[in-house]
């Protein structure tokens, strides 16, 4: 992706002199072995105990000290129980799931994010799953970890993104009958458009530092 | 029955539901009585004194045996995660800090080592920043506990604890007071170091303060402790053992209270944790009263680690507060006036009078703000309720593209069906004070 310009301002708006920088945002690539610090341990590990390692993983990045594994929905039950029983492995815990939106990957524009702690190793993985917004469904981990079932609420609330298999996949921090997802990056901000003396304020989003 | 709009009866497919609003429950019984239904389901809350804020706790009772219990959340949801999405990485901190509104400095700290760990410098946070960061945590971690003790006594019916817990809980206020001119929602940690250093003669102030609360904390302890009533109360009540924990993703003094010695700042250190002396307290009990002793002993921990922050605040006088890096650190010199903080006029005179470059750079990182490398990172830190987690993620622009708080109140608050099933309606109160749910961590 690419960004002109200071505060994405376009054609005559740009006051800064700014106008002409181009910068690229480029986020992390996947990583080769060896990843390490214990990345390399958690992968051999599962490789040795998950049979289809590598159908279900589909990308490896190691960023910043931390360790996330892209797992093709499909496997993603199976990993999260390997994950969690395999004596090596013991990420007896799931402390969070939310969710990102990103519009511009085409058949992926919702990610899934998933935060494992295993108290037994004292080591953190995360585990990501891209999902196209024409069928955003995942299979649910509540059954894995019970604790994920007020975060699936949350990440269906906020992102749309259905949880096969959760025992009551409702809202849970917007009113029951609230349409559409706040969280998604296209839903509209609101705002009232303001007039004063003839010059007139746009809604929020329209507002060029909000870009 | 006269009809009263406020307290009426009426017929739905689920039964008769009663509206009740307090000094009609004589006719409510009768009403009930008249029914064969043993099965009774109560809505407590969202307006009842005792749910920590605004819960809706769902009862389904037989008698006063609770045989289902749901929690309904989401009435102080304010989408601060979506704000932060539209604001700058510095302003982001103005609206976390109003998430758990008992632990400011904690969800300040979380968001602000996320952001370190995205832009790389971690490392390069001053030391002095980081011991200010931990003492203002473990005053915080005091305040927090304060209020759980105390509301926690209050909803059992204990007036007097509640009076000493605020007292103390005062003393740690005044002190955010006059480091950042705010009592709650200070935005005193910033991205990079603190928003200014501590005013003259703080860390006497504060060494005395600590001598003081050791002396007070005692006035609880003896009402509480070991109190017949009190044990009655909490103990065996709202169990919750390890492999509950584990599953419904427990952390905090629930966590603790099934013995088991998990804190983030002996495991995973971070803000230099690592080279403070405190011990990790636990209890095996798995109960109210449990999680109740670990907080009372907590706070001893948390005026040791406190003393040892201003001993290395003394080596460190004068040492620098934020990042080096004036591509990151905020460019105003902050000063404390007597009509609250503000931009210091020396600067102001500096970039107004002397230097057009300062001007603009002040005017860019002021307004635009800095940019951070794409990427995600998460960040955890042990708050007073548990693992408090951000997940922030940048597209390497000016604003956050992401941010997630995973907030302990908010997992820790699923154990209310496992610890209250089974159990009689006084239970509740006593399980959900010893969760110590704070809304706006929960809703967010």
């Amino acid at each position: 992706m690419e960004q002109r310009g200071s505060f994405g301002v376009k054609g005559t708006g740009d006051t800064s002199g700014y106008g002409g920088l181009v910068r690229t945002k480029v986020n992390p690539g996947s990583s080769e072995r060896p990843y390490g610090s214990y990345f390399d341990d958690v992968a051999d590990e599962l490789e040795r105990a998950f049979p289809q390692f590598n159908e279900a993983i589909e990308r490896v990045v190691v960023d910043r000290g931390e360790l996330t594994l892209f797992i093709k929905k499909e496997h993603l039950f199976a990993t999260a129980k390997a994950l969690r029983d395999v004596d090596s492995l013991r990420f007896e815990m799931c402390l969070s799931v939310s969710g990102v939106h990103y519009p511009e990957e085409k058949d992926r524009e919702l990610h899934v994010v998933y935060h494992l702690l295993s108290m037994t190793h004292n080591r953190r993985i995360r585990l990501e799953v891209a999902l196209p917004d024409s069928h955003p469904h995942v299979s649910s981990l509540v059954e894995v970890w019970g604790g994920t079932n007020w975060h699936e609420r949350e990440t269906w609330d906020m992102f749309g993104i259905i949880f096969d298999g959760h025992p009551a996949l409702t809202r849970i921090l917007m009113p029951d009958d609230w349409q559409g997802h706040p969280q998604r990056k296209d839903y509209p901000l609101g705002g009232i458009p303001i007039e004063y003396h003839g010059a007139t304020t746009p809604p929020p989003e329209e507002r060029r530092s909000y870009r | 029955m006269t009809f009263d709009p406020y307290a009426s009866t009426r017929e739905t497919t689920e039964g008769t539901v009663y509206s009740v609003t307090g000094g009609d429950w004589d006719s409510m019984v009768t009403e009930i009585g008249k029914t064969k239904e043993e099965r009774v389901v109560v809505n407590m809350g969202p307006q009842h004194p005792s749910t920590h804020g605004v819960l809706r706790l769902i009862l389904e009772l037989e008698g006063e045996t609770v045989t289902e219990a749901r929690a309904g959340i989401g009435f102080l949801h304010t989408g601060i995660e979506k704000n932060c999405e539209y604001r700058t990485w510095t302003q982001g901190v103005t609206f976390v800090t109003r998430m758990d509104y008992l632990s400011p400095i904690f969800n300040e700290t979380a968001y602000c080592l996320a952001v370190e760990k995205l832009l790389g410098i971690t490392n390069e946070i001053p030391e002095r920043a980081s011991v200010i960061r931990v003492m203002m945590m473990e005053l915080n971690r005091i305040s927090s506990h304060m209020v759980a003790l105390g509301t926690g006594a209050l909803e059992l019916g204990a007036l007097t604890p509640v009076f000493f817990a605020f007292r103390d809980r005062e003393r740690v206020l005044d002190i955010f007071e006059s480091a950042s001119g705010l009592r709650m929602n200070m935005a005193y940690i910033r991205p990079g170091g603190v928003q200014q250093d501590l005013p003259a003669g703080s860390v006497e102030r504060i060494r005395n303060d600590v001598k003081e609360m050791r002396k007070s904390f005692k006035d609880n302890a003896t009402l509480l402790v070991g109190n017949s009533i009190w044990m009655k109360r909490m103990k065996d009540v709202g169990y919750l053992d390890l492999a509950g924990c584990t599953t419904l993703g427990v952390t905090g003094p629930i966590l603790r209270a099934t013995g088991m010695p998990w804190d983030l700042r002996k495991t995973q250190p971070y803000c230099g944790y690592e080279n403070y002396n405190f011990d990790v307290i636990t209890n095996d009990s798995s109960d109210s009263y449990g999680r109740f002793l670990v907080r009372v002993e907590e706070l001893e921990q948390s005026l040791r680690i406190i003393e040892q922050c201003c001993d290395k605040l003394d080596a460190l006088d004068g040492a620098p507060v934020m990042v080096a890096d004036k591509k990151i650190a905020w460019p105003a010199q902050l000063a404390l006036g007597a009509d609250g903080l503000g931009n210091s006029l020396n600067h102001i005179r500096e970039i107004m009078g002397t230097s057009m470059e300062a001007l603009i750079h002040h005017f860019k990182l002021v307004t635009e703000g800095f940019r951070v490398p794409a990427g995600q990172a998460y960040v955890a830190v042990e708050s007073p309720r548990g693992e408090l987690g951000a997940h922030v993620v940048s597209d390497g622009g000016t604003h956050p593209y992401r941010v997630h708080f995973r907030d302990p109140s908010f997992n820790n608050l699923q154990s209310t069906a496992a610890m209250c099933e089974g159990g009689q309606v006084a239970d509740v109160i006593a399980s959900v004070a010893s969760i110590d749910p704070v809304m706006g961590g929960v809703d967010r």
